[in-house]
């Protein structure tokens, strides 16, 4: 075997570039997404510093990046916690859903896109960044807040409606018909009645299946990797989206198994998470950014008071006063890793949809966390808020 | 005492009670096995959840076992009221005792009543499932579930009545 010295270190460079730049986000609490979403911009063509060597690596790692980021959010879901969100919150998830896809919607019509580029564009507006909030909400001590289980559950709701979007999708950005598209849809719908079937009655024996004697956390990652690229590449050749294969193996399993893979597979996610990250933005050439900007502020302004409006629908339900539904509706403005999910699997035929929705992302991935952090919270007194963590 | 019991989908379980001097009280159990104890103030909806302090899985357990090792019997004692029959109580070692001493095993406790010694409190201390190579000192408490008959016979057996 043969090592490619350049590769090597146009890995190592962009990653040690990746690694300062996350402590730079975390050292001002904000989330890392939107560096390294500029890093690729920096790196891609007409940047400031091309990387020839690295791009097969990097193009392959964005696909597993892709399986990755939502075979987790599938392990992270349970069907009690589904059920009690569905409960309690389906008006909220309707009102989240007319408010923020029709904008994004709309906006896509008005350039002239062709419907995958309007259905793209529609659920990067509608999914926030379940990833980024949760983290935010955590950060920001409002776990114990009135208005916290209804960000909780529109996010887990929003998550959810990915399985039956992303299929939709995956078919019309390449090119299908509506009427292939549907069928998608229904394959991939049926997928997930069947994968939370299996966990509610069976995800114990899929679990002791997965936990078969005892494995040691390296045989547990290469069983899980390798049952999750399977179904991805299985899911990927019947046009239902490689991302929903993985979110169904994640939705299958629960319990220990769902804790311990979750475990192992943390920092793998990580790792392939920012180089997809870094892949979209080196997709997008950085010239081709500044045309979008006006229709991107425009967008993310807003798409911003849409979300703070279906927050503040969701909180009043869980009978929060106005000072907590201010507080949901702006924690709820931040997207992130789904927007651009989206935009790496419809992005590929739309140059200009790339360009806009990595300038929307930029800018609400870090208004968003922004304007929740100055909302509504309580002056600084005495005591642990006073200290960052 | 009433204990609300609130679902955070993705981050965990949050469990409210009122305590005995009227505050809300809030313990936030993170799924990944940290917590977080919070106070709230006043009555208003609006005001915000006071973080009083954040701790780490570690940490929790470690508090957890603070708080509850006084507790334990108690806690067995709920155990046993879900079983029609079974009793749990606390039988102290007497320095004066035949045991005081001697193993758990040269007891054969289980044997003779039928009951069994689940724990063993020693000061601050709390040993779960002790085996027979335990050696008793006086003081110890030992933590028994049986049968009230099982129980009294434990009770004269470590007296040495």
């Amino acid at each position: 075997m043969e090592l490619s010295a350049a590769l090597l270190l146009e890995l190592g460079v962009i990653l040690t570039a990746l690694s300062l730049l996350g402590a730079l986000a975390r050292r001002f609490a904000l989330s890392p997404i939107p560096l390294y979403l500029l890093a690729g911009l920096a790196l891609g063509e007409g940047g400031i510093a091309p990387v020839p060597a690295s791009g097969t690596f990097v193009e392959a790692g964005a696909g597993i990046g892709v399986v990755l980021l939502l075979l987790t959010l599938g392990l992270e879901f349970t069907v009690a916690e589904f059920t009690v969100s569905l409960r309690r919150h389906l008006p909220s998830a309707w009102v989240d859903l007319v408010l923020n896809a029709t904008p994004g919607a709309v906006m896509g019509w008005l350039l002239g896109l062709d419907a995958g580029g309007v259905l793209a564009l529609a659920g990067v507006t509608y999914i926030s960044s379940s990833g980024i909030i949760a983290r935010l909400l955590v950060d920001l001590r409002r776990l114990g807040n009135r208005e916290t289980p209804a960000v909780l559950s529109v996010l887990v709701l929003e998550d959810f409606a990915m399985a039956a979007y992303l299929p939709l999708l995956a078919v019309l950005a390449a090119g299908g018909t509506w009427r292939q598209a549907l069928l998608g849809l229904l394959v991939a719908l049926a997928a997930v009645l069947v994968a939370f079937t299996v966990s509610y009655w069976w995800g114990h024996h899929l679990g002791r299946l997965l936990l078969h004697r005892e494995p040691d956390p390296e045989q547990l990652l290469l069983r899980v990797l390798g049952v999750t690229l399977i179904v991805a590449a299985l899911a990927e050749s019947v046009h239902v989206s490689a991302a929903v294969g993985a979110f169904l193996v994640g939705l299958s399993l629960t319990g220990e198994a769902a804790d311990r893979a979750r475990a192992v597979l943390g920092p793998l996610r990580d790792l392939f998470a920012a180089v997809f990250f870094l892949a979209v933005g080196l997709t997008v050439s950085p010239g081709a950014l500044i045309p979008v900007l006006p229709a991107a502020l425009l967008l993310a302004l807003v798409t911003a008071g849409t979300k703070l409006a279906s927050g503040w629908y969701a909180a009043r339900r869980e009978g929060a006063g106005r000072r907590g539904r201010l507080r949901a509706g702006t924690a709820l403005i931040a997207r992130g890793e789904f927007s651009i999910v989206i935009i790496g699997l419809a992005g590929v035929r739309h140059d200009r949809l790339g360009a806009l929705v990595a300038a929307y992302v930029l800018l609400l991935a870090v208004a968003g966390p922004l304007l929740t952090r100055f909302t509504a919270t309580r002056a600084p007194g005495p005591g642990p808020e006073a200290a960052p963590s | 005492m009433d204990v609300n019991e609130v679902l955070l989908p993705g981050v965990g379980l949050r469990y409210e009670f009122v305590n005995d001097e009227g505050e809300r009280i809030g313990v936030v159990a993170r799924r990944t096995g940290g917590a977080e104890l919070i106070v709230y103030e006043g009555t208003d909806p609006d005001d915000e959840a006071r973080t009083v302090l954040r701790l780490t899985a570690e940490e929790a357990d470690a508090l957890a076992e603070m708080l509850g090792a006084p507790r334990i019997a108690e806690r067995f004692a709920d155990l046993s009221k879900e079983v029609p029959g079974l009793r749990a109580a606390q039988v102290e070692v007497e320095a004066e005792g035949p045991y005081a001493g001697r193993r758990l095993g040269e007891t054969r406790a289980r044997t003779r009543t039928g009951a069994s010694v689940v724990a063993i409190v020693r000061g601050e201390e709390v040993t779960p499932s002790p085996g027979p190579g335990r050696v008793l000192l006086a003081g110890d408490v030992l933590v028994v579930i049986g049968t009230h008959d099982g129980i009294a016979a434990v009770e004269r057996l470590i007296r040495g009545g």
